[in-house]
């Protein structure tokens, strides 16, 4: 594919929804579906696309997405011509600033796009959770002879969209209308957040943006020049969620309890790729009752679980029972514990008989005991 | 100039014919164990886990599986620009073209290769044993005593020792003499086949011996070296040492892995095993299933009830199937109400529906009972099974099985089911 790929993953602290968890990572970092981080899902997408060149902007408590990064190899960048690249800002004579929004993160880093020569670009966030041939947008992107392509996804009339940017798309697929973060939605159509430009036509935008002091690629290209750039919208069918909430990303796990989706993802061609992290099969003793849950490698497992989705190296002790519930990875759960409506932070040591119930809503559990087990 | 202090060669040639229709499409090495990992992986992990970057790895016996496992050594980091792992099969020469034709002629065919790295010490290791070992360890005793060749040694019951080669030691762990197979031995301390030599004494050993037919290094080499008034040193080891060579051992070896607190821990944190394996999907414990004393691999599905068993990645396990005591390797299928008991079953092999094993009264096998013994039920990969059918203990089941190879649905207990079908080659395309 003659696309670069740009993957915005920059979101972390400011991200107030996602409550606690953001304090740790990038949202682009947060743990999906047992074995996943959500950059994963963008950037397979992006191998699998046949993108070789890829760039992964990031600022926010980058330590943990700058650990998942380290090596390019498993999702196949790991390759003499093109690769990953992780771009953070860098203090330089000319600029001492921070990313200041989307748009200045790319300006930051237009130099890197100047240096390649793939005609078009892909711009895709790190948080969310989809497959996409991007192949498929491209032949829209040319066909439709656009400047912009957003893809976009319809959500039904019950669906709260005051979150996302919402479009107003024509008979022919040009967006006419474009608000970010509406009040009173115009429509349920709501950009995914990923586009495809070609790429002078980028820097020529970006370039403009950052001298009249301009940050964001919402606000200062797309809504900006909407009405003079043909900006089109490609619809897709297929599952797409983002995980700016703890709602969301509570409900974006649980999905995968679902046979239907994990086999879209995971029996479906093409696969989605992470790093690996050599840990042994999971192991269950004596007495374990777990009922539809997914267990990932690493765990061993005591207790009840139900209705859980328990990441990797998680200890379940006797006689606990955990349910409705996200653990993440490494978490080390003392005998007799309840764990209900949950996420209970990577890392955690929850000591014996401890109660933990969400009563309305999700319950995040961060509890930083000292480990003297294992 | 490439130079490194010791480097290793890891023989994984053998077929290991005592692991049944486990080692007719692969190597012995190249087995799976324990749910996720190939017996090679152990002596791999090791290496690296002990500061060993450079290992030659042995092949002849059905190579590909074992060739796309370690393929450059990425999941091991040894992957390097000098040294790192390097399959060697035999080769074609100008004359004497020969196969290997025992464990020191084809470390002696591969001089070159060790001569490369300008090595002080080799390490001979072989693919077949479930352990861990510090070789690091081992080479500082091994330079404490001045030896020119270590052994690694195990005690072992007294009564046992007759199936090993036994050292007997001075007050200094010095090598006095070798037993090979002592109908009364003076020892307990078995060889593991680990062995340290100095490259210089290996190299001239091998030369020395090099027309002796079926080179060994148990037989000849070191026989020759203890001739030749080189000093010999056993390093004693007192960890987890498994020799997984016959169906029984590598039944039991698995099933070990299952207790609470398992003598072989695959759960510490420092000296970690590694394997290829792909990112694979949490695996999915349905709502009626029940899952006991288990290891299960990554992305399998439960949708039975799984008692003390092995199950490997991408295994499906159907509603209403019991498996107990059994192990299941990667991407095999198990369909809906069937009942396993202690059978193992090898990899992208499919049990359909109905299916029962391990069931009736034990009988010899017919054919091999030195190796299908002890009621274990075996089912080779790629194999098919045909709804309904019964198979009883001491059996072995290979290939695309239909119901007209089960007379009233049955496969009594001591029978051999071997089919070459004519399609078999095309899972190998």
């Amino acid at each position: 594919m003659g696309a670069l790929g740009i993957i915005l993953a920059g979101g972390g602290t400011k991200h107030s929804k996602m409550g606690e968890l953001a304090t740790k990572r990038a949202v682009a970092a947060m743990p999906i579906a047992g074995s996943y981080r959500s950059i994963d899902f963008s950037l397979s997408n992006m191998t699998n696309s046949h993108i070789q060149r890829v760039a992964v902007l990031t600022q926010d408590n980058a330590r943990s997405l700058n650990e998942h990064l380290s090596s390019s190899k498993w999702w196949n960048f790991g390759r003499k011509q093109g690769g990953l690249y992780v771009f953070t800002p860098t203090r330089t004579v000319e600029n001492s600033e921070w990313y200041r929004g989307t748009a200045d993160s790319i300006a930051q880093n237009l130099e890197f796009i100047k240096d390649s020569h793939e005609p078009y670009v892909v711009i895709a966030s790190g948080d969310c959770v989809y497959k996409m041939d991007y192949n498929k947008v491209l032949e829209y992107h040319i066909a439709k002879k656009a400047d912009i392509t957003v893809v976009c996804k319809d959500f039904s009339e019950e669906e709260n969209v005051e979150r996302y940017g919402c479009v107003k798309i024509d008979e022919d697929g040009r967006i006419s209308e474009f608000e970010e973060k509406p009040v009173k939605a115009f429509s349920h159509t709501i950009s995914c957040g990923i586009y495809i430009i070609r790429r002078r036509q980028l820097v020529e935008m970006i370039e403009k943006a950052a001298e009249e002091n301009r940050y964001d690629f919402v606000n200062d290209i797309l809504i900006r020049y909407k009405d003079l750039k043909r900006i089109y919208a490609y619809r897709t069918l297929d599952y797409w969620k983002n995980i700016s909430t703890v709602q969301d990303y509570y409900d974006t796990n649980m999905d995968f309890l679902k046979p239907e989706i994990r086999n879209y993802f995971f029996r479906q061609y093409p696969d989605i790729y992470s790093k690996i992290d050599d840990l042994p099969p999971a192991k269950y003793n004596v007495g374990v009752q777990v009922r539809n849950s997914l267990i990932s490698s690493g765990s061993i497992i005591n207790g009840e679980v139900e209705n859980s989705v328990i990441f990797k190296k998680v200890f379940v002790g006797n006689n606990c029972t955990i349910k409705n519930s996200i653990i993440l990875n490494d978490v080390y759960i003392g005998d007799n514990t309840h764990i209900e409506n949950c996420i209970v932070e990577s890392r955690d040591t929850i000591r014996a008989n401890s109660f933990h119930k969400g009563e309305d809503g999700i319950k995040i559990v961060v509890e930083k005991n000292e480990r003297y087990v294992i | 100039m490439i130079k490194k202090e010791m480097i290793a060669m890891l023989l994984a040639g053998g077929q290991g014919s005592r692991l049944g229709v486990l080692t007719r499409k692969v190597a012995k090495p190249a087995v799976s164990f324990g749910g996720k990992y190939r017996i090679i992986d152990f002596p791999l992990s090791n290496c690296i886990d002990s500061g060993v970057d450079t290992v030659g790895v042995l092949t002849q016996y059905q190579p590909l599986r074992l060739n796309t496992h370690i393929g450059i050594g990425i999941p091991w980091d040894l992957d390097r620009n000098i040294g790192g792992v390097t399959v060697l099969p035999p080769y074609e020469k100008s004359a004497n073209s020969e196969w290997y034709t025992g464990t020191a002629n084809a470390i002696y065919q591969n001089i070159d290769y060790m001569e490369s790295f300008n090595p002080d010490y080799v390490l001979i290791l072989s693919g077949d044993h479930i352990y861990k070992m510090d070789y690091e360890v081992m080479l500082d005793f091994h330079k404490a005593n001045n030896a020119e060749v270590t052994l690694a040694v195990m005690p072992v019951p007294l009564e046992e020792a007759k199936r090993f080669g036994i050292v007997i030691t001075d007050e200094n762990r010095k090598i006095v003499e070798f037993e090979e197979k002592p109908e009364q031995p003076r020892s307990n301390l078995a060889s593991m086949g680990i062995y340290i030599f100095n490259w210089k004494t290996l190299k001239e050993a091998l030369i020395a011996k090099a027309e002796q037919p079926a080179l060994d290094f148990g037989k000849h080499v070191i026989p020759y070296c203890h001739e030749n008034q080189a000093p010999i040193y056993a390093y004693e080891y007192n960890g987890y040492w498994k020799d997984v060579g016959t169906l029984h051992s590598y039944w039991e070896a698995n099933m070990e892995l299952i207790d609470i607190v398992p003598e072989f821990n695959l759960y510490e944190e420092y000296w970690k095993i590694y394997t290829k394996s792909d990112a694979l999907p949490p695996q999915y414990i349905s709502a009626n299933s029940i899952v006991e004393r288990s290891l299960i691999g990554e992305g399998a599905s439960v949708y039975g009830k799984v008692y003390n068993s092995i199950i490997g990645c991408n295994v499906e396990i159907g509603e209403g199937t019991v498996i107990r005591d059994s192990i299941i390797m990667n991407e095999t299928v198990i369909k809906n109400n069937c009942e396993l008991n202690k059978t193992i079953v090898a990899e992208n092999a499919v049990i359909s529906d109905d299916v029962k094993t391990g069931i009736g009264e034990e009988a010899d096998n017919e054919t091999d009972p030195h190796i299908y013994n002890h009621g274990l039920v075996c089912i080779g990969e790629h194999t098919t099974v045909p709804a309904g059918v019964t198979i009883g203990k001491n059996t072995v089941v290979f290939g695309e099985t239909d119901v007209s190879d089960y007379p009233d649905d049955l496969l009594a207990s001591g029978k051999s089911l071997i089919k070459e079908g004519e399609k078999a080659w095309e899972h190998w395309v």
